[in-house]
């Protein structure tokens, strides 16, 4: 891992990604959550009320974590293609396998920052929710990992990357894992879940996977679409206009 | 000595064909790749560059395939013709940050030699933001050429270039070219390609229209038949340069319609060297003279179809 790591690359997406105008929007979310926090908090002081669960899964992992990671995951690599810019860093003999797996890093370690940080942070505010907190937390590293591997895949497959990932966050895991037992086996959200709720149990916490489950389906999703991602890159193409 | 082989290259999108059968070698020197708009110059430049496939036939760089071959960047240097660069990186960043993903020993060295061969040294400290276009030209072909590449490629490189900054990137590649480096540059205009390079490869509708010496192809081009629009003061002056003109070699054919008269001259040298001579000699004022159909995209037409025949 470490050699298919590029400090180089990485650098250079660090400065382009932080440097666009959408990079204002990694931070909303995680606004929103611990302002929400804030108020609940305020409002709610007691002690065993039902929110901290409600407010930081739900919102946490329904909204702030998908979201951020998807503004991130495509923004790495999919917006450096979609300007063009990429040709001068894939007309070097930098392996693809390497540039894929050090954009992902990057995605990962800045949706962590934009999205697991203040979970733990809106956490902490909470009231008695520490050992909440830091399953959360937990959840949500281990959810950027895995949302960061399917969004810079994303981003590589398709030039409407954010459009896909809205559909899959919106439809398929906001809908029809709520409703549909099985959709939660291809859910990075029900992943999450499932790791924070193994490390504190919380039945409001919705999870439905177990933390074998999570682990195992989790690996094998960020492995799949990392592997995805390089055999396209690899087959990179301009895209031309006919004569 | 690097060199790059097509045989038999198509390259289709859907059922639009883009590149059609195109066989050629290019070897050391520069060679320039004349065209049309449309015609699939970027398509070929592409195709060596590794960032697209051909759909059918084989393309080599230096023996081996360009495309998924990440290896070739090697020996290979591209200057894409879109003009999008890490705007928030300095010139001298962005030369250096290649230095790096190339891994070069020297990077300081490197750096600085192909940012003075580009003439960018003044520049190099500023943001690629603040730059001009032709800026923004000469830094790629920085970045392109720090691993000291055996080839370049450069696609539309003069777009945006004042003349001075034209001219000093000319006698670069034309260094670069004695030198015994392979660099092969679209370009679709004709100066461009004849001030630079003696061999030239001639694209039209994606296919090979004209191949070899650009001097002999430059005949070709100049030898074909021109139609003017001339018009005299009046409709009697139009008939009688039309009798004088018909008796001269140069002339295939004269045609009068109510507007003046169309001739047809198969030598333009002559027809234009002389026009004025002729029409003041025989006390006729000219009043207009128009060339017809000279865009280069008839020029080029003319070669297809000459080859065709």
């Amino acid at each position: 891992m470490s050699s298919l790591f590029n400090p180089v690359v990485a650098a250079l997406t660090f400065r382009a990604t932080l440097g666009r105008r959408r990079a204002v929007l990694f931070a909303i979310p995680a606004v929103i959550l611990i302002a929400l926090t804030l108020v609940l908090r305020a409002t709610h002081p007691a002690a065993g009320a039902l929110w901290p669960s409600n407010v930081l899964g739900d919102f946490g992992f329904s909204v702030l974590l998908p979201l951020t990671a998807l503004i991130i995951g495509t923004s790495v690599l999919g917006a450096e293609i979609d300007d063009g810019s990429a040709i001068h860093l894939l007309a070097t003999p930098v392996p693809r396998s390497s540039v894929v797996v050090t954009k992902f890093a990057v995605s990962a370690m800045m949706t962590m920052v934009f999205a697991a940080l203040p979970e733990l942070i809106a956490g902490l505010l909470a009231p008695h929710s520490t050992k909440l907190a830091f399953a959360l937390f937990v959840g949500a590293l281990v959810g950027s990992v895995i949302y960061s591997a399917v969004f810079v895949a994303a981003s590589v497959l398709t030039s409407r990357a954010i459009a896909v990932g809205l559909l899959y966050v919106l439809i398929w895991e906001g809908l029809l894992g709520n409703l549909v037992g099985g959709a939660r086996i291809l859910s990075v959200a029900h992943y999450s879940l499932g790791v924070a709720n193994a490390i504190d149990p919380d039945q409001n916490l919705m999870a439905g996977l177990t933390l074998a489950t999570s682990v195992i389906l989790g690996t094998i999703v960020t492995i799949g679409a990392l592997i995805l991602a390089t055999r396209r890159l690899s087959a990179f193409a301009i895209k031309g206009e006919p004569a | 000595m690097s060199a790059i082989e097509l045989s038999n290259v198509s390259r289709w999108y859907g059922n639009v064909v883009a590149v059609n059968d195109i066989t050629m070698t290019i070897g050391p020197g520069v060679t320039g790749l004349l065209g049309p708009n449309g015609a699939g110059k970027s398509t070929i430049i592409h195709m060596i560059a590794g960032f697209l496939g051909p759909s059918k036939g084989t393309l080599t760089v230096d023996g081996r395939p360009s495309w998924e071959n990440p290896g070739v960047y090697k020996i290979l240097g591209l200057v894409p013709e879109r003009d999008s660069v890490y705007a928030f990186l300095t010139g001298e960043q962005f030369v250096r940050a290649t230095a790096k993903l190339h891994k070069l020993p020297d990077l300081a060295g490197a750096t600085r030699r192909a940012i003075e061969m580009t003439d960018m040294a003044d520049a190099a400290d500023r943001k690629i933001s603040t730059y001009s276009k032709g800026m923004r030209q000469r830094i790629k072909v920085a970045a392109a050429l720090v691993h000291d590449p055996q080839i370049l490629l450069l696609d539309e490189p003069f777009n945006g270039m004042d003349p001075r900054q034209r001219i000093h990137m000319m006698d670069l590649l034309a260094k670069l070219g004695t030198e015994g480096r392979t660099i092969l540059f679209s370009s679709h205009i004709l100066e461009e390609v004849e001030r630079l390079s003696g061999t030239i490869q001639v694209m039209v509708a994606g296919r090979l229209a004209a191949s070899g010496d650009f001097r002999a192809i430059r005949r070709l081009m100049t030898s074909r038949p021109h139609v003017f629009n001339v018009r005299t003061s009046s409709a009697s002056d139009d008939r009688r340069l039309a009798a004088v003109l018909v008796g001269r070699p140069f002339t295939n054919a004269v045609e009068l319609s109510g507007k003046g008269l169309q001739v047809r001259t198969s030598d333009f040298g002559a027809f234009c060297g002389q026009i004025a001579a002729l029409t003041r000699d025989n006390g006729i004022a000219l009043r207009e003279l128009l060339p017809t159909d000279e865009s280069l995209e008839s020029v080029f037409g003319y070669l297809l179809s000459d080859q065709a025949n």
